[in-house]
């Protein structure tokens, strides 16, 4: 907790960008213990990140998903974009920051080919494990459901969407369900005139690692499409596995409590913009 | 299976070995024999991994290649500009799929009918002089196939422009001429998961330190001849 507290007061863009902090924030968590590394000089903290198990058992999703696919998926390939990122972050100006502020801060430098990958690669992959539960599948309630309805005509309309930008990525990717709060169709911009409409569900697609906390979305759920992900399982029938996923594994709880943050931290911001702007008009009117 | 196959052998026959089938007046493509048998690249490439490579994947590339060529004409008959502009995509990846694909089965060969032997001619003195030597190149090639971040495949080419040996990536399915309209394929690498994943798992560079045992340069070679004579 020393370090997510450390982390967050050095991080720059807390400030600068609109946060997605909150609950994706703990996702991955940095190890409590602050190891001086002698590769740093004297003085210097370090902090590493960690590889956090999925909330479940690596054999608690068969036989939708096999524990061989857990086992690599979660034991290999997550572990080495952990490792990897932990190695290259070390001693530069990235370390020490929250992990969501990494991805944003490598994605506004523009090189998508290292830091960037294995940040957004750890990051997914989290998201990826708390998107599924045993016994998933089912059907959302509540204000989720009533935003489905409402933004893809009903539950079919959105599975029907999602299933289709899933088998369209092509090559590796993702696909994301997100709550969308007042901003445009288009990266980066800020609305000019918000209303109440643009507060919505979409469904997003994304190449290799790209994540959208970089357009500024709340992600709600993801299926991972990289090939690693079903290969074991389905090999060339990547159908089978998002419908699998659909109706076996997605947990609608996890993204019915990612609405509610995400919707508490649109308002919060709002609440925000709203004080800014009184505050001008004050100091105008003093003025 | 014996008509499909009496039909892919006539048309390797023709042209460029590309395949193609005509109905409607449309050329459509269909699947290549693979010059060898499924196991016949064992123990580099397994006889599984072959298999759905080439009657999934590579099956897939094509039947969806020939959708979308459909709905091209389709479109086109209509003059529906947004329906062509829209297919592109798919056809570019799918497209760009087969031609890869009957690319790389063409570079492989087992090892008892010269897979892995060096190139011998003009193509092994032009490797010698631009990367030093056949394992300099290999090792270029491995590395930046290594990589990769996500899908994608690794090349040998030549710039016939130049006269002049590259290696370059390209993402997905994009073929080498993407990356420049004067380069030549001599040897596509694919890096997709799909390649290595039920023998390699998350072990992309063993793969990559395999499949040179299987490597036929007799095929690039004769490319490389044609192109730099």
């Amino acid at each position: 907790m020393v370090a997510t507290a450390i982390s967050s007061a050095i991080s720059l863009s807390c400030a600068l960008l609109p946060s997605q902090g909150g609950s994706t924030r703990s996702l991955l968590r940095r190890n409590k213990e602050r190891k001086c590394r002698g590769k740093s000089g004297p003085g210097m903290i370090t902090a590493q990140f960690e590889l956090k198990p999925p909330p479940y058992d690596l054999k608690a999703l068969e036989p939708h998903m096999s524990s061989d696919t857990m086992e690599y998926h979660w034991g290999r390939h997550h572990r080495t974009y952990v490792e990897n990122l932990n190695k290259q972050i070390e001693g530069t100006e990235l370390d020490g920051m929250a992990l969501e502020d990494i991805i944003i801060a490598t994605y506004k430098k523009g090189n998508l080919d290292t830091v960037f990958n294995n940040a957004a690669q750890a990051w997914n992959h989290d998201f990826f494990w708390e998107s599924m539960k045993p016994g998933g599948g089912g059907k959302p309630s509540g204000e989720l459901l009533r935003l489905i309805n409402r933004d893809f005509g009903s539950l079919d309309g959105l599975i029907k969407e999602f299933k289709a930008a899933a088998a369209t990525q092509y090559g590796s990717g993702w696909a994301w369900l997100v709550y969308k709060a007042n901003r445009l169709n288009v990266g980066n911009a800020i609305n000019p005139l918000p209303k109440e409409e643009d507060k919505k569900l979409v469904v997003v697609k994304s190449p290799n690692a790209m994540n959208p906390l970089v357009w500024d979305y709340s992600p709600l759920l993801t299926i991972d499409i990289w090939e690693h992900a079903y290969y074991l399982d389905f090999q060339n029938r990547r159908p089978d596995y998002i419908s699998t996923f659909m109706e076996n594994l997605v947990s609608w709880e996890a993204a019915s409590s990612r609405l509610e943050k995400a919707q508490a931290r649109a308002a919060e911001r709002e609440r925000e913009e709203e004080r800014k702007k009184e505050e001008e008009w004050k100091s105008r009117f003093r003025g | 299976m014996a008509l499909r196959t009496l039909a892919t052998r006539r048309a390797l026959r023709s042209g460029l070995g590309l395949g193609y089938q005509s109905t409607r007046g449309l050329k459509t493509l269909s699947l290549p024999d693979l010059p060898y048998d499924y196991a016949a690249l064992e123990p580099a490439i397994s006889g599984e991994v072959m298999h759905i490579h080439h009657q999934k994947h590579h099956q897939t590339y094509v039947t969806n290649y020939n959708k979308s060529l459909e709905q091209l004409d389709a479109a086109m008959a209509k003059g529906c500009a947004s329906t062509v502009v829209k297919l592109q995509a798919a056809i570019k990846f799918n497209g760009g799929g087969h031609i890869n694909h009957s690319l790389f089965w063409k570079n492989l060969a087992p090892v008892h009918e010269g897979g892995g032997e060096p190139p011998k001619g003009s193509l092994g003195w032009a490797i010698d002089t631009n990367f030093g030597s056949l394992e300099s190149l290999i090792q270029k090639m491995s590395a930046e196939g290594a990589a990769l971040q996500g899908s994608g495949w690794v090349w040998l080419g030549v710039d016939k422009d130049f006269k002049k040996l590259v290696v370059e990536t390209t993402a997905n399915q994009d073929p080498l001429v993407t990356k420049g309209p004067s380069l030549v394929p001599l040897i596509g690498i694919d890096v997709w998961e799909h390649a290595y994943y039920l023998q390699y798992k998350n072990v992309r560079p063993d793969y990559l330190k395999n499949i040179w045992k299987v490597i036929d340069w007799k095929y690039a070679s004769e490319v490389y001849a044609k192109e730099c004579p």
